[in-house]
């Protein structure tokens, strides 16, 4: 740091004692962050590097195959996750937004069942997904006898980002400032027309961008599928919401699973495509909170 | 603003009072409690899933056989119940992945937060929450095909599995670094811009300011952020299954091969036990063991953040 500069700030006046312990320090939080995006940065060039002979159009074109690995593809896996993910964005985000609504709009925080939705709201939001595979497994497949089907997947998915949808849809909610609330209400509207024709429009960019991160968390989840039966050879794509199905991260891992190192290349441009996916609406998601992110 | 009467202010006309009860903004505030209160029935559901099997379980295998032995095979013939192996697996798997992303994860935060320009760290957040975007399978696999093979190129001495705790435990540990960094970032922003001037105002240097005087003062939300952290790493279960393997016996060599808890759900659940099964009712009592232990330590979590917290006006 150039001690000789003016000083600008009291941290420059502050540094002069001790340059290199301080140089030191900083360079070793660097270095840290670095090394994280290092991993990322590897586990990309790798991945791609890994898949880059099986990216072709057999991988979407044609159905998985246990014995020829070199032409098999990914086709009911990628239409499996697109029916989740329809039916979770149908299912999961119009619940999320409305609870959320309640909870920051209506609810009286020293009510003790408003305290108790709180409390497990957060809760839930900590459990692991495999655990929700068991609940998909014991109330949904087999106690609501829904079985090993598409809408058994997207019902376990749904609620497993449901606190996800409901935090962030919050945390949009809230940014809207009250005299916006305050000027709806002098003006005669009810509580209801306020939040229908000012909150939730300014608010929805927000909203929109949470609900796109919860849904790319459900595009990349395996684990509760695994539970569901969706990990058996699936050579067709889901014919409805009664159908079998399988995922794409559930693909892969059966690839991963086989010792044949053509189903190890084969897992890799699976996951490129799955990583393309989830860049695109990660990018969506970004784009959306830069562009329309109001500053009030 | 809710639908209850306010209390009439003395000399207030009359005509301001509401006419009529409004149905359709009562009806609305139902339906959005509703919406509400399914977060409640998931949790309900959860429980309802797990205890039935768990209990009809301990029915058939004694409390002291799960948590007094250290052999597990409830797949084998004879079946053992000892839950040990799990356990010290998870425990391990964990507490190397604590070990890579706290550090890397507190530092990571600490430079954002307090030496970062504005611009950097517009750039970089969004950055590492790509990093917490990337579906677990792709770590496992990572895991399995390059890290593995790297760690016993370089080092041949730790005489590596071919799935083994330690590449699994260290890509959980990168999976939790964005959750560390970014949870703690926000609570180190969270700390008013008066301490660090006061602190500097003392001598302090930058180090010195954000080390003794922003850390602690974010304390509370930097541990809630690592406990969340412990907690998502013990529940992982694909970067585990797929690294650090099924096999369950008691080893405490983070080169062997073991099985966590989440891993061996994973795998009996995933069609080696056939239905009513004791092996089928043992997935539901690890379950159980797992989600108390996620919920406990959440929990701990939302208490300390509660005890500890510093509020700044």
């Amino acid at each position: 740091m150039a001690i000789l500069s003016t000083p600008r700030s009291a941290v420059q006046l502050a540094s002069k004692g001790r340059p290199l312990k301080e140089h030191l320090f900083r360079v070793a939080l660097m270095a840290s962050l670095a090394i994280a995006l290092l991993f990322l940065a590897m586990l990309l060039v790798y991945v791609v590097e890994e898949g880059w002979p099986r990216l072709d159009s057999m991988l979407w074109e044609n159905q998985p195959s246990i014995r020829r690995p070199e032409t098999s593809g990914v086709r009911s896996g990628i239409f499996g996750t697109l029916w989740i993910i329809g039916l979770t964005a149908l299912m999961a985000l119009p619940t999320g937004i409305l609870a959320a609504i309640y909870l920051e709009e209506y609810a009286d925080r020293t009510k003790w069942y408003n305290k108790l939705i709180e409390l497990n709201i957060s809760n839930l939001a900590a459990v692991p997904s495999i655990v929700y595979g068991i609940l998909g497994l014991g109330i949904i497949a087999r106690w609501m006898q829904f079985g090993f089907t598409v809408m058994t997947g997207a019902v376990t998915i749904s609620l497993l980002v449901l606190p996800i949808v409901i935090i962030s849809a919050r945390e949009a909610i809230r940014a809207v400032p009250p005299s916006i609330r305050e000027g709806s209400l002098a003006l005669g509207a009810t509580q209801w027309q306020t939040i229908y024709r000012q909150v939730l429009p300014a608010s929805i960019p927000g909203i929109a961008t949470g609900s796109i991160l919860a849904l790319s968390r459900a595009i990349g989840e395996a684990a509760p599928f695994l539970m569901l039966g969706a990990a058996t050879l699936v050579r067709f794509n889901p014919e409805g919401v009664w159908s079998s199905f399988t995922v794409l991260p559930l693909q892969i891992y059966s690839f991963i699973s086989r010792p044949q190192e053509e189903f190890a290349v084969l897992a890799a441009a699976a996951i490129v495509i799955l990583l393309a996916i989830l860049l695109l609406m990660n990018s969506v998601a970004i784009w959306l909170r830069n562009r329309y992110q109001k500053r009030w | 603003m809710s639908a209850q009467p306010r209390t009439t202010v003395p000399g207030a006309p009359a005509s301001l009072a509401r006419s009529r009860p409004r149905y359709g903004e009562s009806i609305i505030k139902v339906i959005l409690l509703a919406a509400a209160m399914v977060s409640v029935a998931t949790t309900i559901g959860i429980v309802i899933a797990l205890l039935e099997p768990t209990i009809e379980f301990f029915g058939s295998v004694s409390f002291g056989e799960f948590f007094g032995s250290t052999d597990w095979g409830p797949l084998f013939n004879p079946p053992a119940f000892g839950v040990w192996p799990l356990i010290v697996a998870t425990v391990e798997i964990t507490l190397i992945a604590v070990l890579v992303a706290v550090p890397l994860g507190l530092a990571s935060a600490i430079y954002l937060s307090e030496y970062a320009s504005h611009r950097t760290r517009k750039i970089f957040k969004p950055v590492l929450e790509v990093l917490a975007g990337v579906p677990t399978v792709v770590f496992g696999f990572f895991a399995l095909t390059f890290v593995t093979p790297l760690m016993k190129d370089l080092f041949p001495f730790l005489e590596l599995d071919g799935k083994n705790a330690l590449a699994a435990g260290l890509l959980v540990g990168v999976m939790i670094i964005p959750i560390v960094a970014s949870l703690s970032e926000d609570a180190m922003a969270a700390v008013p811009n008066g301490l660090r001037e006061g602190s500097y105002a003392l001598g302090a240097s930058k180090m010195l300011t954000s080390v003794r005087v922003v850390v602690p003062a974010a304390f509370s939300g930097i541990v809630a952020a690592v406990i969340l952290a412990i907690s998502r790493a013990a529940g992982e279960t694909m970067i585990v299954a797929i690294a650090g393997g099924f096999k369950s016996v008691f080893t405490l060599y983070p080169g062997d091969e073991m099985s966590t808890m989440a891993a061996f759900i994973a795998q009996a659940g995933s069609g080696d036990a056939s239905v009513g099964s004791i092996a089928y009712k043992t997935i539901f009592a690890v379950g159980s063991l797992l989600f108390v232990i996620t919920f406990a330590m959440n929990y701990l979590s939302a208490r300390m953040v509660q005890k500890y917290r510093e509020v700044y006006d």
